[in-house]
């Protein structure tokens, strides 16, 4: 990791992160207007948004709090939500190099998050930390700043752009896992296989109770670990017999 | 006794860094087993997948709009790839249906 190196990945970053800004704003800003129903002032929610930086795992933070359901209640919650977390910097782990030290190990720990882990994860080769750093840069003060202005000025924005903006960090996500699936068959598969998967689990009634958080964690256990036994990678990590 | 929202949210954000802290400094080699590398190879690609779908259906104001972005953002994904542009593009699509569905 040179210094130059580090320079070119923390504005990589930085760029990669607006759109990640953009939907965390909009989605912070709901998440705002929650916090500000159950009692949260804007520091609070504030300071809530900046060092959990979690979407779902805030809302059932704020729940938690709503409901005054006690502290181990508040442990057990914030585990089950977030376990998907513990699946992704699993993942992200094996991306950086092994000799990673322990001061960017914990730093990288801090911006965990579905969207910095999906951009993360799919540059080639090995992961260089100051990408994340700069994601992060970027992205949180758009979350923190997001959940602030949700509980002072729930209603500012026009609908139809509070509207528009909400679907920015699909759109985001499509961009990270459709062109893989565009060189590789076994990922569309996947890709396909996931999204007809979760509708039906949101539509089956019964299992349409299950929460997002847990239906996540779920069907990657069940899907990736499908895959993996149908279509396992090779030693670089690489899929055999389909040309890239 | 009634717990202070300060105390929840220091309880809550120190559970979610241990959360994500402790996979990220524990393992620190190199995962050498072949099916649970090729687990992790697909798990991004799932989750994100499993999160989008049919989540976005419902990000809009209606169904229709919602359509418009997705199917907007899928295109654009396949043809373009860049982050930006294709989040921004969904955006966009989204708003411009708005006005008229």
């Amino acid at each position: 990791m040179s210094n130059r190196e580090n320079g070119r990945w923390f504005r990589k970053g930085l760029r990669d992160g607006i759109p990640i800004a953009m939907g965390y704003f909009a989605v912070a800003f709901t998440l705002g207007i929650t916090a500000k129903s159950m009692g949260l002032t804007a520091l609070q929610s504030a300071v809530m948004s900046f060092t959990m930086l979690a979407s779902a795992g805030e809302f059932a933070a704020i729940t938690v709090i709503g409901a005054d359901s006690g502290l181990i209640v508040m442990i057990v919650t914030t585990i089950v939500v977030n376990l998907r977390y513990l699946l992704m910097s699993t993942a992200l782990s094996q991306k950086i190099d092994s000799r990673t030290g322990l001061l960017h190990r914990l730093l990288l720990s801090y911006a965990v998050t579905d969207e910095i882990f999906g951009v993360a994860v799919s540059v080639d080769g090995k992961l260089n930390p100051f990408y994340n750093y700069g994601m992060a840069t970027v992205a949180s003060p758009g979350w923190t700043l997001g959940t602030a202005l949700g509980v002072i000025a729930g209603t500012i924005l026009p609908t139809q752009v509070s509207n528009a903006m909400g679907v920015a960090l699909y759109g985001m996500f499509l961009a990270v896992i459709i062109p893989p699936a565009r060189k590789e068959r076994a990922i569309a598969v996947v890709v396909i296989v996931s999204m007809l998967v979760s509708w039906l689990f949101s539509v089956l009634p019964g299992i349409q109770n299950i929460s997002s958080g847990t239906r996540i964690i779920l069907l990657t256990i069940l899907i990736a670990g499908a895959a993996a036994w149908l279509r396992p990678v090779d030693e670089n990590g690489e899929l055999g017999g389909n040309e890239r | 006794m009634k717990i202070s929202i300060p105390v929840y949210l220091l309880v809550a954000a120190l559970t979610i860094y241990a959360v994500r802290a402790l996979p990220m400094t524990l393992i620190r080699r190199e995962i050498k087993n072949p099916f649970l590398r090729s687990f992790l190879y697909y798990v991004p690609y799932v989750t994100l997948a499993v999160m989008t779908f049919p989540s976005i259906l419902g990000a809009t104001g209606s169904l229709a709009t919602a359509a418009v972005g997705f199917a907007v953002g899928v295109v654009l994904a396949f043809f373009d790839g860049n982050l930006f542009r294709v989040a921004i593009g969904a955006c966009v699509a989204v708003y411009i249906a708005e006005l008229f569905l």
